[in-house]
Formats: structure tokens, C-alpha cells, sequence
């Protein structure tokens, strides 16, 4: 075991380092072509692609036997997979302008019919006398270890041309992907480009065959760009990201199957990837599970140490500057232990100054001005709320430091006569930063 | 050969064998801001979608700046709906006002420093220079409107078609809009707007086109915003069918224009 393990790790064997080169360059090519693929929302064509490859291969195989050529040669079944393959996508477009069924019906219909059709044949090829479907299953379950060295050169020039054309296109395959009307309108050849980009998704779904196999090939073109998005808000840094998922996971899966023989590598290929999304999908720098509980928490930690500011800030408005829990607890519905463990920790802050008992307390000099700013704040987007109903909804950000982060001065200075005004009709309490005359 | 910068003769629309556009003739002046004003559903998106050959016409005939568009795309610069895009994508707001520039720069090649700093210079006219860096979901409903006319204006055209601009945006963006709206027209440029608020399309805007399926009627907007002309777009169906039914009796009666 341990001798296999350095064996494979050390890339003795002239195969391994061709399965290896192979496998982990198709995976870059699948994440970078996958990544426009999932901006464009197609993922699903990737998969019904996969699955119509079938009968072209089939097909294929079945020609050869019948012509006597080679059957196993994987260039010739590559070229009827490609032709089932694009007449899927063509299926799937003409049942989309023919009819008028959505494209998820439209999908899977070529999918299931493709497929079927792959499987009949398959079965009939199964029952020729000395027929052998071997070199097909390998095909739809992937086995990268099969791979001969003029494979692996087939594999090295379609990435680098996948990955050649995606880097000169990126910014058209990014515009195309974003805004396609726009696109059109400014003169782009928008349905060439298009074209293009998924002629680049059949390459690496043909290349993908011998790594993962038909069923799994769709994996390797969404899963590594997915998990990207949780890494970065930005398409290079997303694309790049994903190219790497996807040639380490392609990595991982092949040293793991000749560690682990008698596992399909193609489902180790996925299986690591899909550990790649799950480490991901939680500690994602950008959009991860983690970080965004932590946010969210924070805010609403936030959102709580500036209720209790305010609220002792109006008791201490409305009454005495010296204000007790009682009086607090009354303003809002909260949990009395809360705002115990608030109220010490604004004291700890050097914001309140608290009676040793606890159950009464002061704001001091700093407190008080942080206390004065959130009131105003507040109280300001209030009165814009109530005098700029129609649009205010969609501009009010109280997390906003200051509303003049967001709105413009002059209108501050309006909202600021208004809360005077209102608050010399004692409709509502004034602003605090000002003295009323 | 017509000066016009968008020209539409008897343009008809239909989806799915229903008609959108019925006839639409249509006149642009240059120099100035026209609305297109009419209620939901009365084909105002689609005209605009039609003229820019988006989606396909029935008959018809665009012309801009007298030529087909394919001759003069350069010149004619288009702001769809905020809606019609996903805006969780992966790019900042200058990456998107940047793709104005794109013919620009040409095939293949790269955004250069002085392309971002043009895209930079954009979003400070709609007042959004903070905001450059920004990833798009991040910004406001108004803010990302304003990104998207940063994208036109980078574009540095002569005539924009807007796709309601002005929708469920806050004021500063209004405000913004309207400034923006006054700089093209100085400059020379035309400003075409599909509009939805009647209150404020006099305000706005110095030319009306009032559509409901056909063009009822366009021009200077005190003129065309007559309360017969506005019932006949708005009002009570039954005054189109009886209409429709009194030109059908009388077959060589004048056009309305």
C-alpha cells in the first residue's frame, strides 16, 4: 500500500503521469468554460449535452464494427458523440421555438430521449456474438486510466484551446453572459458568440468522456465554478478559482482511484469536487455561510447596542439623566437578561457610567454623543420616511453611520427644519444635536 | 434622406400571432427628449425593442439617421430595463459601465487603465464615482440604474433609448437623470425614454409620444397631452373599438398622426 501510494505521488509510472497531466488540465478547462456556462444559466444544457452523447457513440461503434475499422479508437467515437451532442442542443433549441414549453421541459425530453435511444443501442451492442461493450463503458462512467498517450495529447490541445479562447473572448463571453440584448444592440455578433461558448462546453464535454464519464461530465462544468462564486465577487478571480477547483479536484480524484482500485475514478473526480463546494459553500471569503452568520450577527449586535443607546437616551430625555432598567425595559420589548448583559457591556465600553448595584445608569460624556448622533440619525429618517412616502422605502438605510452618507445635504438640511418644526408643534422630540429657540 | 435620428413607418409587432404594435409610425426630433407614454401593456418596451431589432417585427421600417441601424449602431446608444438583467454577477460597477467601451477597445483585446478611468469618469456624471469598485448587487435600485446610463454614456453616442429609466428610482437618481437628460440634449444628443408617470411627463420631457398599441399621437407635449387624447390612450376601451369600427366603415379615411 504505502509503496503503491509514493508510486503514484512520485509519478513513477509513465501512465500515471499521462492520466494525471490529463485528467487535472481537462479539469481547468471545464472550470473556465463552466464558469461562463453558469453566469449564462445553462447548467442544465451541460448536463443534457452529457447524456445525448450516448447514442452518437453508439452509433459510432456500431458503424466501425460493421466497416471494420477500429472500434475502440476514441477519436472515432469522440466525433459521433460530438454530432449527438450538438444535435441534442439543436433538439432542445427547436423544441424551444417550435412549442411553447419551458426550457426545463425542453431539457429534459432530449435528455431522457437521447439518452434512452444511447441505452437501446447500447444493450443491442451487448448482444452481438463477440461484440464488447467495454470499450463503451468506460465512456459513460469515465476511466481516465485507459488513456493512452495520443488521448492525453487530445486532451492537452483541446484545453489549451478551451482555455486560449475563453482568455482572448473574456471580456465578449462576459458581456454575452450579462447583458445579451445589449450586446446586440452595440453590434456584437451575439448568437456566433454564443455558439462559440458552447461549442467550447461540447469540447470539454467530449474531452471529459474518458476522465468522468457521460453521467458525471456535467459536474466538472458547474461545480468548480459554483464554488468559486463563494470565493470572490469578481469574474477573474471567479474564473481563475474555478479552473483551479476544477484541475485539483480532476487531481485528487485520480491519485484517490489508484490509491482506492476497484472505485470509478470519475466519481472520485466528482466526489472531491463536491468536497471543494461543501468546504466552499461554509468558509467562502465572500458569500460562505460563515462569514455571512458572522455578519449578520454582528449587525444585529449592532442594531441592539444602538436600540439600548437610543432608548436610554429618550428616558433620559423625557425624565432625569440618572435612568433605571425599569424605565428602559418599558420603551422596548426586550429580554430583561439582553439588556442586562448590554447594559454592562456599554459600561465596560466607557459609555455608561452604572451604579455598582446595576439598576441604575448614566450616559457620560462620550456615550451621550454617540447616544445624540443615533437619535438624530433616526429621527431624521423618520420624518423622511413620513414626508417622502413614495420613494423613501427603497432609499431608508439605517445602517447607514450617518444619513448623510446617503441622502444629499440639502435634503438633510429640509428634513432638519421639518423635525424642528414638528418638534416646536410637539408632534415629535426634536433633534438633539440642537437647541430649540 | 431623412436627418431624423429614429425614423419608424407603419411598424407592427406581434407575439404569438397576438399584435403588439398596430401600424406604428413614428418621428424622433433631434436635439430633443421624448417620452413614451401609455399604459401597461400598451407595447411602449416593445417598440423600443422592435426599432433596435431585439425582437423581430412583422413589417415595418426603422431607419436611424436615415440608415439602418447596422450602419450607424456607434451613434445610437441603448439602456435596457434595470429588471432585465441578473445583477448578482460577479462584477463591480465599473467592470459594467466599461462595457460601453467594449466596441472601442475592440476584439480581444483587454480594459486598459485609461478605458477604467473613462468608465470612472462616466460614473462621476451620474454621481456614482464612490461607488466604481462596488459589486453590482451591492448597490441601490436608483444606484444601479445609474450604472447602467454611466455604460450609455461611456458610449459617448448621439441618441439613447432608455427603457424606463425613471422606475421605482429615489429621488437623488431622479434628480440624476434629469440632469443627465439636460447635459445629452446640450451636447447635441437625443434622449428617447419609455415613460409610465403621466404626472411628470411635461415636467421631463420637451416632445410625447402616446402609444396604446398605435401611436395616438406625438409632439410637443402641451400639445399632445390633451384630456381627448389622453382618454383615447387610456380611456375606456369601447372609444378605440368604435373608432376602430368607424375607419373600418370608411376605408379611405385619414390616418390620425
Amino acid at each position: 500500500m504505502m509503496e503503491s501510494f509514493w508510486r503514484v505521488l512520485l509519478l513513477q509510472d509513465h501512465n500515471t503521469r499521462v492520466v494525471m497531466a490529463g485528467a487535472c488540465l481537462f479539469g481547468a478547462a471545464a472550470g473556465l468554460a463552466g464558469t461562463f456556462l453558469l453566469l449564462r444559466k445553462r447548467s442544465l444544457l451541460g448536463d443534457t449535452l452529457g447524456h445525448a452523447t450516448l447514442p452518437g457513440i453508439t452509433l459510432a461503434f456500431l458503424l466501425a464494427e460493421t466497416f471494420g475499422i477500429s472500434p475502440r479508437s476514441f477519436l472515432w467515437l469522440a466525433l459521433g458523440a460530438t454530432i449527438s451532442g450538438v444535435a441534442g442542443m439543436g433538439a432542445v433549441l427547436l423544441i424551444r421555438k417550435t412549442s411553447r414549453l419551458k426550457d426545463d421541459a425542453a431539457l429534459a425530453i432530449v435528455l431522457s430521449v437521447f439518452f434512452g435511444a444511447g441505452i437501446a443501442m447500447l444493450s443491442a451492442i451487448q448482444q452481438l456474438p463477440g461484440g464488447q461493450a467495454a470499450g463503451l463503458e468506460r465512456l459513460i462512467y469515465g476511466n481516465p486510466a485507459s488513456m493512452t498517450s495520443s488521448d492525453a495529447w487530445f486532451v492537452l490541445l483541446a484545453s489549451l484551446l478551451v482555455a486560449g479562447v475563453c482568455g482572448f473572448l473574456f471580456k465578449e463571453f462576459t458581456l454575452l453572459c450579462f447583458d445579451e440584448s445589449y450586446a446586440l444592440t452595440a453590434g456584437w455578433p451575439v448568437r456566433p458568440l454564443d455558439a462559440l461558448l458552447m461549442g467550447l462546453v461540447v469540447l470539454v464535454t467530449i474531452v471529459g468522456l474518458q476522465t468522468v464519464g457521460i453521467l458525471l461530465v456535467v459536474a466538472l462544468l458547474v461545480i468548480p465554478p459554483a464554488a468559486a462564486r463563494f470565493w470572490s465577487d469578481d469574474l477573474r478571480a471567479m474564473a481563475l478559482v474555478a479552473a483551479g477547483a476544477g484541475g485539483l479536484s480532476s487531481l485528487v480524484g485520480v491519485v484517490a482511484s489508484a490509491l482506492l482500485p476497484g472505485l470509478p475514478t470519475g466519481a472520485l473526480i466528482v466526489l472531491s469536487a463536491a468536497l471543494f463546494f461543501g468546504v466552499s459553500l461554509l468558509v467562502g471569503k465572500k458569500r460562505g455561510l460563515i462569514i455571512r452568520h458572522l455578519l449578520e450577527r454582528e449587525a444585529a449586535r449592532r442594531l441592539r447596542r444602538e436600540h439600548v443607546l437610543r432608548a436610554i437616551f429618550e428616558c433620559a430625555e423625557d425624565m432625569q439623566p440618572v435612568v433605571t432598567l425599569e424605565q428602559v425595559l418599558a420603551k422596548r420589548p426586550w429580554k430583561k437578561n439582553e439588556l442586562r448583559s448590554e447594559i454592562s457591556q456599554l459600561t465596560d465600553d466607557g459609555l455608561l457610567t452604572t451604579e455598582p448595584s446595576g439598576a441604575s445608569f448614566q450616559l457620560n460624556g462620550r456615550g451621550d454623543s454617540e447616544a445624540r448622533r443615533l437619535v438624530r440619525n433616526h429621527r431624521l429618517w423618520e420624518i423622511y420616511l413620513l414626508n417622502h412616502a413614495d420613494v423613501a422605502p427603497a432609499r431608508v438605510d439605517r445602517d447607514a453611520d450617518l444619513i448623510e452618507h446617503v441622502l444629499d445635504q440639502r435634503l438633510v438640511d429640509e428634513l432638519e427644519d421639518l423635525l424642528d418644526e414638528k418638534a416646536r408643534e410637539r408632534l415629535v422630540p426634536g433633534n438633539p444635536e440642537k437647541k430649540l429657540p | 434622406m431623412s436627418t431624423h435620428p429614429l425614423e419608424i413607418r407603419s411598424l407592427n409587432v406581434a407575439y404569438h400571432r397576438k399584435m403588439v404594435l398596430w401600424d406604428a409610425d413614428l418621428c424622433i426630433r433631434p436635439g430633443r427628449s421624448t417620452a413614451i407614454v401609455g399604459p401597461n401593456g400598451a407595447g411602449k418596451s416593445t417598440l423600443l425593442k422592435a426599432a433596435l431589432g431585439l425582437i423581430p417585427a412583422a413589417s415595418g421600417e426603422v431607419l436611424f439617421y436615415g440608415e439602418p441601424l447596422k450602419k450607424v449602431r456607434s451613434r445610437v446608444a441603448y439602456v435596457p430595463q434595470r429588471e432585465s438583467v441578473d445583477w448578482d454577477f460577479p462584477v463591480s460597477a465599473r467592470d459594467v459601465v466599461a462595457m460601453g467601451l467594449y466596441k472601442k477597445i475592440g476584439w480581444c483585446l483587454p480594459v486598459r487603465a485609461r478605458h477604467k478611468r473613462m468608465a470612472d469618469e462616466a460614473l462621476a456624471d451620474v454621481g456614482l464615482a464612490d461607488f466604481a469598485g462596488r459589486q453590482i448587487s451591492q448597490l441601490s435600485g436608483g444606484q444601479q440604474q445609474r450604472v447602467f446610463l454611466a455604460r450609455a454614456l461611456a458610449q459617448k453616442a448621439e441618441l439613447h433609448l432608455m427603457d424606463e429609466p425613471f422606475a421605482s428610482v429615489d429621488a437623488a437618481t431622479e434628480q440624476a437623470i434629469l440632469t443627465l437628460l439636460r447635459r445629452l440634449k446640450d451636447q447635441g444628443g437625443t434622449v428617447v425614454c419609455v415613460h409610465h408617470d403621466l404626472d411628470t411627463v411635461a415636467e421631463y420631457f420637451d416632445d410625447v409620444v402616446l402609444l396604446n398599441m398605435r401611436v395616438v399621437a406625438q409632439g410637443p407635449a402641451s400639445e399632445v397631452l390633451t384630456p381627448d387624447n389622453l382618454r383615447k390612450t387610456y380611456g375606456a376601451r369601447l372609444t378605440l373599438l368604435d373608432e376602430a369600427v368607424v375607419d373600418l366603415s370608411r376605408p379611405g379615411a385619414p390616418r390620425e398622426s
